[in-house]
Protein backbone atom coordinates (compact mmCIF):
# COMPACT_ATOMS: atom_id res chain seq x y z
CA UNK A 1 0.00 0.00 0.00
CA UNK A 2 1.29 3.29 -0.78
CA UNK A 3 -0.08 6.76 0.72
CA UNK A 4 -1.79 7.61 -2.41
CA UNK A 5 -3.33 4.87 -4.06
CA UNK A 6 -6.48 5.11 -1.43
CA UNK A 7 -9.65 5.17 -2.91
CA UNK A 8 -11.80 8.16 -2.12
CA UNK A 9 -14.83 5.77 -0.40
CA UNK A 10 -13.75 3.79 2.50
CA UNK A 11 -15.79 2.02 4.60
CA UNK A 12 -16.00 4.61 8.06
CA UNK A 13 -13.48 3.61 11.03
CA UNK A 14 -16.18 2.15 13.22
CA UNK A 15 -15.86 3.07 16.96
CA UNK A 16 -15.35 -0.08 18.75
CA UNK A 17 -14.68 -1.62 22.35
CA UNK A 18 -11.85 -2.27 24.14
CA UNK A 19 -11.08 -3.92 26.99
CA UNK A 20 -7.93 -2.75 29.10
CA UNK A 21 -5.72 -5.39 30.27
CA UNK A 22 -2.89 -3.37 31.95
CA UNK A 23 -1.91 -0.18 32.94
CA UNK A 24 1.84 0.41 33.52
CA UNK A 25 3.08 3.67 35.22
CA UNK A 26 5.65 4.87 33.11
CA UNK A 27 6.51 8.19 34.80
CA UNK A 28 5.02 9.69 37.38
CA UNK A 29 2.69 11.70 34.92
CA UNK A 30 2.58 9.47 32.20
CA UNK A 31 1.20 5.79 31.89
CA UNK A 32 0.44 3.37 29.06
CA UNK A 33 -2.88 1.48 28.55
CA UNK A 34 -2.86 -1.78 27.32
CA UNK A 35 -6.03 -2.52 25.38
CA UNK A 36 -7.46 -5.79 24.22
CA UNK A 37 -9.57 -4.21 20.46
CA UNK A 38 -12.27 -6.05 20.03
CA UNK A 39 -11.86 -6.31 16.15
CA UNK A 40 -8.29 -5.03 14.73
CA UNK A 41 -6.80 -5.81 11.11
CA UNK A 42 -3.36 -3.80 12.20
CA UNK A 43 -1.68 -0.67 12.23
CA UNK A 44 1.31 1.10 10.52
CA UNK A 45 3.59 2.61 13.06
CA UNK A 46 3.16 6.03 14.18
CA UNK A 47 -0.52 6.23 13.28
CA UNK A 48 -3.48 6.82 16.06
CA UNK A 49 -6.68 6.67 17.41
CA UNK A 50 -9.62 8.58 18.69
CA UNK A 51 -10.67 7.60 22.26
CA UNK A 52 -14.67 8.57 23.40
CA UNK A 53 -15.77 9.06 27.08
CA UNK A 54 -19.47 9.36 27.25
CA UNK A 55 -20.91 10.65 30.62
CA UNK A 56 -24.39 9.20 31.89
CA UNK A 57 -26.21 12.29 30.11
CA UNK A 58 -24.91 11.32 26.93
CA UNK A 59 -21.66 14.50 27.28
CA UNK A 60 -19.22 12.70 25.39
CA UNK A 61 -15.13 13.93 24.98
CA UNK A 62 -13.08 12.69 21.92
CA UNK A 63 -8.78 12.97 22.05
CA UNK A 64 -6.38 11.39 19.89
CA UNK A 65 -3.35 9.36 21.08
CA UNK A 66 -0.57 7.60 18.95
CA UNK A 67 -0.16 3.88 19.23
CA UNK A 68 3.21 2.93 20.78
CA UNK A 69 2.84 -1.03 20.04
CA UNK A 70 4.39 -2.12 17.15
CA UNK A 71 1.94 -3.58 14.34
CA UNK A 72 3.24 -7.57 15.15
CA UNK A 73 1.68 -7.18 18.68
CA UNK A 74 -2.10 -7.95 19.36
CA UNK A 75 -2.51 -5.18 22.38
CA UNK A 76 -2.55 -2.01 21.68
CA UNK A 77 -0.70 0.02 23.82
CA UNK A 78 -1.26 3.82 24.17
CA UNK A 79 0.75 6.34 25.99
CA UNK A 80 -0.84 8.88 27.59
CA UNK A 81 0.27 11.99 29.43
CA UNK A 82 -1.08 14.24 32.08
CA UNK A 83 -2.48 17.71 30.78
CA UNK A 84 -3.40 20.50 33.25
CA UNK A 85 -6.91 20.46 32.90
CA UNK A 86 -7.06 17.67 30.74
CA UNK A 87 -10.62 15.92 31.20
CA UNK A 88 -9.79 12.79 29.28
CA UNK A 89 -6.35 12.66 30.35
CA UNK A 90 -6.67 12.90 34.00
CA UNK A 91 -9.97 10.11 33.38
CA UNK A 92 -7.40 7.62 31.35
CA UNK A 93 -5.12 8.51 34.17
CA UNK A 94 -6.82 8.52 37.64
CA UNK A 95 -10.00 6.79 36.60
CA UNK A 96 -9.20 4.50 34.32
CA UNK A 97 -9.24 0.52 35.95
CA UNK A 98 -8.10 -3.37 34.36
CA UNK A 99 -11.19 -4.36 32.99
CA UNK A 100 -12.87 -1.62 31.72
CA UNK A 101 -14.37 -0.99 28.67
CA UNK A 102 -12.85 1.71 26.57
CA UNK A 103 -14.42 3.15 23.33
CA UNK A 104 -12.00 3.86 20.36
CA UNK A 105 -11.66 3.73 16.50
CA UNK A 106 -8.41 3.63 14.44
CA UNK A 107 -6.14 3.04 13.04
CA UNK A 108 -6.23 6.67 11.48
CA UNK A 109 -3.40 8.52 9.27
CA UNK A 110 -1.57 8.02 6.29
CA UNK A 111 1.14 10.63 6.47
CA UNK A 112 3.16 10.58 9.92
CA UNK A 113 3.93 6.43 9.62
CA UNK A 114 6.98 4.47 8.80
CA UNK A 115 7.79 0.39 8.35
CA UNK A 116 10.80 -1.22 7.29
CA UNK A 117 9.49 -1.54 3.63
CA UNK A 118 9.91 2.41 3.24
CA UNK A 119 13.28 2.02 3.45
CA UNK A 120 15.64 5.14 5.53
CA UNK A 121 17.73 5.65 7.29
CA UNK A 122 15.74 7.24 9.89
CA UNK A 123 16.46 9.91 12.08
CA UNK A 124 13.52 10.26 14.90
CA UNK A 125 13.39 12.97 17.39
CA UNK A 126 10.75 13.12 20.20
CA UNK A 127 10.25 15.68 22.55
CA UNK A 128 8.50 14.37 26.08
CA UNK A 129 5.65 12.40 25.21
CA UNK A 130 6.31 13.31 21.88
CA UNK A 131 8.29 9.64 21.98
CA UNK A 132 4.76 7.36 21.27
CA UNK A 133 4.35 7.17 17.92
CA UNK A 134 8.07 6.81 17.29
CA UNK A 135 8.32 3.83 19.99
CA UNK A 136 6.03 2.07 17.85
CA UNK A 137 8.56 2.69 14.75
CA UNK A 138 11.37 1.48 16.99
CA UNK A 139 9.61 -1.43 18.23
CA UNK A 140 8.43 -2.55 14.53
CA UNK A 141 11.82 -1.98 13.24
CA UNK A 142 13.65 -3.54 16.26
CA UNK A 143 11.73 -7.23 14.88
CA UNK A 144 12.85 -6.94 11.54
CA UNK A 145 16.20 -9.13 10.65
CA UNK A 146 17.86 -6.48 9.32
CA UNK A 147 16.67 -3.73 10.83
CA UNK A 148 17.08 -0.11 8.84
CA UNK A 149 20.06 2.18 10.09
CA UNK A 150 18.32 5.04 12.34
CA UNK A 151 19.03 7.28 14.99
CA UNK A 152 16.46 8.17 17.93
CA UNK A 153 17.33 11.68 19.23
CA UNK A 154 14.98 11.99 22.28
CA UNK A 155 14.75 15.37 24.18
CA UNK A 156 12.97 15.19 28.15
CA UNK A 157 13.19 17.26 31.02
CA UNK A 158 14.87 14.63 33.30
CA UNK A 159 16.32 11.46 33.49
CA UNK A 160 12.92 10.60 35.32
CA UNK A 161 10.85 11.87 32.70
CA UNK A 162 12.06 9.77 30.34
CA UNK A 163 9.26 7.38 28.92
CA UNK A 164 10.20 3.64 27.74
CA UNK A 165 13.83 4.47 29.31
CA UNK A 166 14.78 0.88 30.25
CA UNK A 167 13.43 -0.61 27.04
CA UNK A 168 15.32 2.09 25.04
CA UNK A 169 18.57 1.36 26.51
CA UNK A 170 18.23 -2.46 25.87
CA UNK A 171 17.62 -1.83 22.13
CA UNK A 172 20.19 0.41 21.70
CA UNK A 173 22.87 -2.18 23.48
CA UNK A 174 23.50 -4.82 21.02
CA UNK A 175 22.27 -2.98 17.98
CA UNK A 176 25.41 -1.43 16.17
CA UNK A 177 22.50 0.28 13.74
CA UNK A 178 20.71 2.58 16.40
CA UNK A 179 21.99 5.38 17.52
CA UNK A 180 20.33 6.44 20.53
CA UNK A 181 20.94 10.31 22.42
CA UNK A 182 19.00 11.91 25.17
CA UNK A 183 19.19 15.60 25.59
CA UNK A 184 17.80 16.54 29.26
CA UNK A 185 16.93 20.21 29.34
CA UNK A 186 16.52 20.75 33.26
CA UNK A 187 18.09 18.45 35.63
CA UNK A 188 21.03 16.01 34.91
CA UNK A 189 23.49 13.73 37.38
CA UNK A 190 26.33 15.20 37.70
CA UNK A 191 27.93 12.30 35.67
CA UNK A 192 25.35 12.96 32.88
CA UNK A 193 27.45 11.98 30.00
CA UNK A 194 24.79 12.72 27.16
CA UNK A 195 23.17 15.94 25.78
CA UNK A 196 22.98 18.69 28.16
CA UNK A 197 19.83 21.23 27.15
CA UNK A 198 17.70 21.87 24.66
CA UNK A 199 18.37 19.97 21.55
CA UNK A 200 20.63 21.96 19.25
CA UNK A 201 22.00 22.21 15.76
CA UNK A 202 25.45 20.67 16.51
CA UNK A 203 23.12 17.68 18.35
CA UNK A 204 21.29 17.54 15.42
CA UNK A 205 24.56 17.08 13.25
CA UNK A 206 26.52 14.98 14.77
CA UNK A 207 23.49 12.53 15.31
CA UNK A 208 21.19 12.35 12.45
CA UNK A 209 22.77 11.13 9.29
CA UNK A 210 24.55 12.83 6.06
CA UNK A 211 22.76 14.52 3.66
CA UNK A 212 23.72 12.16 0.84
CA UNK A 213 22.10 8.98 2.94
CA UNK A 214 18.71 10.92 2.60
CA UNK A 215 17.46 10.57 5.93
CA UNK A 216 13.90 10.37 6.51
CA UNK A 217 12.70 12.69 9.48
CA UNK A 218 10.18 11.73 12.42
CA UNK A 219 9.48 14.47 14.36
CA UNK A 220 7.24 14.55 17.30
CA UNK A 221 6.63 16.90 20.65
CA UNK A 222 5.26 19.94 21.83
CA UNK A 223 4.91 22.38 19.07
CA UNK A 224 7.63 24.60 20.04
CA UNK A 225 10.26 21.60 19.96
CA UNK A 226 9.09 20.54 16.48
CA UNK A 227 8.85 24.03 14.87
CA UNK A 228 12.86 24.51 16.00
CA UNK A 229 14.28 21.04 15.87
CA UNK A 230 12.23 21.32 11.53
CA UNK A 231 13.82 24.45 10.82
CA UNK A 232 17.22 23.77 12.30
CA UNK A 233 17.29 20.59 10.38
CA UNK A 234 16.05 22.17 7.44
CA UNK A 235 19.36 25.19 8.12
CA UNK A 236 21.36 22.37 7.61
CA UNK A 237 20.25 21.39 4.33
CA UNK A 238 17.93 18.86 4.48
CA UNK A 239 14.88 18.39 2.47
CA UNK A 240 11.96 19.85 3.77
CA UNK A 241 9.84 16.88 2.54
CA UNK A 242 12.11 14.40 3.99
CA UNK A 243 10.72 16.07 7.34
CA UNK A 244 7.74 14.64 8.98
CA UNK A 245 5.95 16.42 11.62
CA UNK A 246 3.38 15.71 14.47
CA UNK A 247 2.94 18.97 16.96
CA UNK A 248 0.80 18.52 20.17
CA UNK A 249 -0.32 21.06 22.67
CA UNK A 250 -0.40 24.92 23.47
CA UNK A 251 1.59 27.02 21.25
CA UNK A 252 1.54 29.86 24.06
CA UNK A 253 0.67 32.57 21.24
CA UNK B 1 -27.17 3.33 15.62
CA UNK B 2 -26.72 1.45 18.95
CA UNK B 3 -25.73 3.85 21.79
CA UNK B 4 -22.33 4.62 22.67
CA UNK B 5 -21.20 2.43 26.58
CA UNK B 6 -21.14 4.49 29.24
CA UNK B 7 -17.62 5.24 29.91
CA UNK B 8 -17.74 3.77 33.67
CA UNK B 9 -16.50 6.85 36.43
CA UNK B 10 -16.74 9.30 34.05
CA UNK B 11 -18.17 13.12 34.76
CA UNK B 12 -20.14 15.29 32.20
CA UNK B 13 -18.62 18.37 32.14
CA UNK B 14 -21.32 19.87 29.95
CA UNK B 15 -21.33 23.30 29.34
CA UNK B 16 -23.97 26.33 28.11
CA UNK B 17 -24.20 28.21 25.61
CA UNK B 18 -20.73 27.63 24.09
CA UNK B 19 -21.50 23.94 23.73
CA UNK B 20 -23.80 24.94 21.49
CA UNK B 21 -21.19 26.46 18.92
CA UNK B 22 -19.51 23.01 19.34
CA UNK B 23 -19.70 20.55 16.58
CA UNK B 24 -19.72 16.72 17.76
CA UNK B 25 -16.24 15.48 19.37
CA UNK B 26 -15.33 18.96 19.45
CA UNK B 27 -13.47 20.74 22.66
CA UNK B 28 -13.10 24.70 23.28
CA UNK B 29 -9.53 25.65 23.35
CA UNK B 30 -8.71 29.65 24.06
CA UNK B 31 -5.23 28.79 22.63
CA UNK B 32 -4.49 28.23 18.88
CA UNK B 33 -2.44 24.98 18.13
CA UNK B 34 -0.11 24.80 15.34
CA UNK B 35 -0.37 21.85 13.23
CA UNK B 36 1.35 20.92 9.76
CA UNK B 37 2.86 17.85 7.91
CA UNK B 38 6.15 19.45 7.84
CA UNK B 39 8.50 22.26 8.79
CA UNK B 40 7.02 26.22 8.37
CA UNK B 41 8.24 27.45 5.62
CA UNK B 42 10.46 30.85 5.51
CA UNK B 43 8.51 32.99 3.29
CA UNK B 44 9.46 36.82 2.52
CA UNK B 45 6.50 38.86 0.96
CA UNK B 46 9.09 40.30 -1.32
CA UNK B 47 9.37 36.69 -3.37
CA UNK B 48 5.79 35.65 -2.41
CA UNK B 49 3.32 35.21 -5.22
CA UNK B 50 -0.58 34.22 -5.33
CA UNK B 51 -1.84 32.87 -8.94
CA UNK B 52 -5.27 31.76 -9.59
CA UNK B 53 -5.31 29.23 -12.69
CA UNK B 54 -8.09 27.39 -14.85
CA UNK B 55 -6.47 23.99 -15.50
CA UNK B 56 -3.23 24.86 -17.22
CA UNK B 57 -4.23 29.13 -17.86
CA UNK B 58 -3.66 32.07 -15.40
CA UNK B 59 -6.52 33.74 -14.85
CA UNK B 60 -4.38 36.21 -12.12
CA UNK B 61 -1.36 36.42 -10.43
CA UNK B 62 -0.27 39.21 -7.58
CA UNK B 63 2.66 40.13 -5.40
CA UNK B 64 2.15 40.99 -2.30
CA UNK B 65 1.79 44.53 -2.59
CA UNK B 66 -0.73 43.56 -5.90
CA UNK B 67 -2.70 41.34 -3.59
CA UNK B 68 -2.63 43.70 -0.07
CA UNK B 69 -4.41 46.78 -2.83
CA UNK B 70 -7.16 44.23 -3.21
CA UNK B 71 -10.49 44.55 -1.60
CA UNK B 72 -10.35 43.60 1.72
CA UNK B 73 -12.67 41.51 4.13
CA UNK B 74 -13.06 41.19 7.62
CA UNK B 75 -15.16 37.97 9.44
CA UNK B 76 -15.64 36.74 13.00
CA UNK B 77 -15.66 33.07 12.97
CA UNK B 78 -15.25 29.62 14.39
CA UNK B 79 -13.02 27.44 13.75
CA UNK B 80 -12.53 23.89 13.95
CA UNK B 81 -9.54 21.49 13.71
CA UNK B 82 -9.96 17.31 12.67
CA UNK B 83 -7.47 17.05 16.29
CA UNK B 84 -10.67 17.88 18.48
CA UNK B 85 -10.30 21.76 18.95
CA UNK B 86 -12.56 24.14 18.45
CA UNK B 87 -11.83 27.99 18.95
CA UNK B 88 -14.64 30.78 18.72
CA UNK B 89 -15.01 33.99 17.71
CA UNK B 90 -11.66 34.40 15.39
CA UNK B 91 -10.99 37.42 13.46
CA UNK B 92 -9.68 37.44 9.86
CA UNK B 93 -9.22 39.62 7.64
CA UNK B 94 -8.28 38.98 3.87
CA UNK B 95 -9.27 39.38 0.21
CA UNK B 96 -12.72 37.05 -0.57
CA UNK B 97 -12.91 34.58 -3.01
CA UNK B 98 -16.18 36.30 -4.31
CA UNK B 99 -13.53 39.73 -4.71
CA UNK B 100 -11.01 37.37 -6.37
CA UNK B 101 -13.37 35.86 -8.80
CA UNK B 102 -14.37 39.77 -9.20
CA UNK B 103 -11.16 41.10 -10.09
CA UNK B 104 -10.32 38.30 -12.78
CA UNK B 105 -13.79 39.11 -14.74
CA UNK B 106 -15.37 36.22 -14.05
CA UNK B 107 -19.25 36.54 -12.74
CA UNK B 108 -19.09 33.23 -11.80
CA UNK B 109 -17.11 30.26 -11.07
CA UNK B 110 -15.83 28.31 -14.57
CA UNK B 111 -15.35 24.96 -13.15
CA UNK B 112 -16.64 23.41 -10.59
CA UNK B 113 -13.80 21.99 -7.82
CA UNK B 114 -10.46 23.90 -6.70
CA UNK B 115 -7.08 22.67 -5.67
CA UNK B 116 -5.16 24.57 -3.39
CA UNK B 117 -1.70 24.58 -3.74
CA UNK B 118 1.03 25.61 -1.09
CA UNK B 119 4.62 26.31 -0.17
CA UNK B 120 5.87 22.52 0.91
CA UNK B 121 3.66 20.42 -1.50
CA UNK B 122 0.57 20.34 0.28
CA UNK B 123 -2.35 20.47 -1.63
CA UNK B 124 -6.54 20.65 -0.43
CA UNK B 125 -9.25 19.80 -2.53
CA UNK B 126 -12.38 21.80 -2.38
CA UNK B 127 -16.21 22.38 -4.01
CA UNK B 128 -16.20 25.39 -5.11
CA UNK B 129 -19.96 26.43 -3.72
CA UNK B 130 -17.76 26.05 -0.62
CA UNK B 131 -15.84 29.23 -1.29
CA UNK B 132 -18.32 31.52 -3.34
CA UNK B 133 -20.96 33.66 -1.23
CA UNK B 134 -18.70 34.67 1.45
CA UNK B 135 -17.87 31.18 2.58
CA UNK B 136 -14.27 31.64 2.02
CA UNK B 137 -11.46 33.75 1.84
CA UNK B 138 -6.94 34.36 1.54
CA UNK B 139 -6.61 35.80 5.06
CA UNK B 140 -3.35 37.41 5.59
CA UNK B 141 -4.50 39.17 9.13
CA UNK B 142 -4.98 36.98 12.59
CA UNK B 143 -6.86 39.06 15.06
CA UNK B 144 -5.66 42.53 13.01
CA UNK B 145 -1.93 41.32 12.96
CA UNK B 146 0.44 39.49 9.97
CA UNK B 147 -0.49 36.15 9.85
CA UNK B 148 2.41 34.02 12.07
CA UNK B 149 4.37 31.65 9.77
CA UNK B 150 3.45 28.70 11.84
CA UNK B 151 -0.21 29.60 11.36
CA UNK B 152 0.28 29.96 7.82
CA UNK B 153 1.30 33.02 6.66
CA UNK B 154 1.76 35.45 5.11
CA UNK B 155 -1.33 34.02 3.96
CA UNK B 156 -3.81 30.77 4.04
CA UNK B 157 -7.05 29.82 3.00
CA UNK B 158 -9.87 30.37 5.08
CA UNK B 159 -12.84 28.52 4.97
CA UNK B 160 -14.00 27.77 8.47
CA UNK B 161 -17.30 26.10 7.51
CA UNK B 162 -15.26 22.71 7.08
CA UNK B 163 -12.39 20.82 9.04
CA UNK B 164 -9.56 23.71 9.54
CA UNK B 165 -7.19 21.47 7.37
CA UNK B 166 -9.16 22.74 4.77
CA UNK B 167 -8.20 26.07 5.00
CA UNK B 168 -4.59 25.34 4.14
CA UNK B 169 -1.27 27.46 5.50
CA UNK B 170 1.46 29.09 3.32
CA UNK B 171 -1.11 29.33 -0.26
CA UNK B 172 0.45 29.80 -3.36
CA UNK B 173 -1.89 28.73 -6.06
CA UNK B 174 -5.90 28.21 -6.46
CA UNK B 175 -6.41 25.74 -9.43
CA UNK B 176 -9.93 25.41 -10.90
CA UNK B 177 -10.92 22.15 -11.80
CA UNK B 178 -13.74 20.30 -13.56
CA UNK B 179 -13.47 16.91 -11.63
CA UNK B 180 -12.49 16.67 -8.08
CA UNK B 181 -9.57 15.43 -7.11
CA UNK B 182 -8.25 13.93 -3.58
CA UNK B 183 -5.43 16.70 -1.85
CA UNK B 184 -2.79 15.81 0.54
CA UNK B 185 -4.53 14.85 3.53
CA UNK B 186 -7.83 13.73 1.81
CA UNK B 187 -5.14 11.22 0.44
CA UNK B 188 -3.89 10.43 3.61
CA UNK B 189 -7.00 8.41 5.56
CA UNK B 190 -8.82 11.73 6.19
CA UNK B 191 -12.91 12.52 4.81
CA UNK B 192 -12.72 14.16 0.96
CA UNK B 193 -14.84 17.18 2.32
CA UNK B 194 -14.65 17.32 6.41
CA UNK B 195 -18.15 18.90 7.65
CA UNK B 196 -17.44 19.05 11.67
CA UNK B 197 -21.31 19.23 11.78
CA UNK B 198 -21.10 15.96 10.40
CA UNK B 199 -18.16 14.59 11.91
CA UNK B 200 -16.59 13.45 8.48
CA UNK B 201 -13.08 13.60 10.02
CA UNK B 202 -11.91 10.62 8.38
CA UNK B 203 -12.13 8.54 5.03
CA UNK B 204 -15.47 6.77 5.44
CA UNK B 205 -17.40 8.74 7.97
Amino acid sequence: MTETDAPLQQPRIAWQTGRVQAIVAETSRVKSIILQPANWSGHWPGQHVDIRLTADDGYQAERSYSIASPPEEKLLTLTVERVEDGEVSSYLLDELRVGDALEFRGPIGRHFIWSQTRGGPICLVAGGTGITPLMAMLRHRRRSPAPIPASLIYSARSLAEIVYRDELDTMARGDRDLRLVYALTREHPSDWNGHRGRVNEALLAESSFRREQNPIFFICGPTGFVEGVSSMLVKLGFDPLAIRTERFGPTGA
Amino acid sequence: MDRPPVSRGFKSKRQAPEAVRLPPGQYLTTDFPVLSAGPTPDIRVADWKIALQLGGSLLGKWTWDEFEALPQTTITVDIHCVTKWTKLSTVWQGVSFDDLLKVVGLSEPPDAYVMAHCDGGYTTNLPVADLVAGKAMIATRYEGLPLAPAHGGPARLLVPHLYFWKSAKWLRRLRFMPKDEPGFWESRGYHNYGDPWREQRYDGD
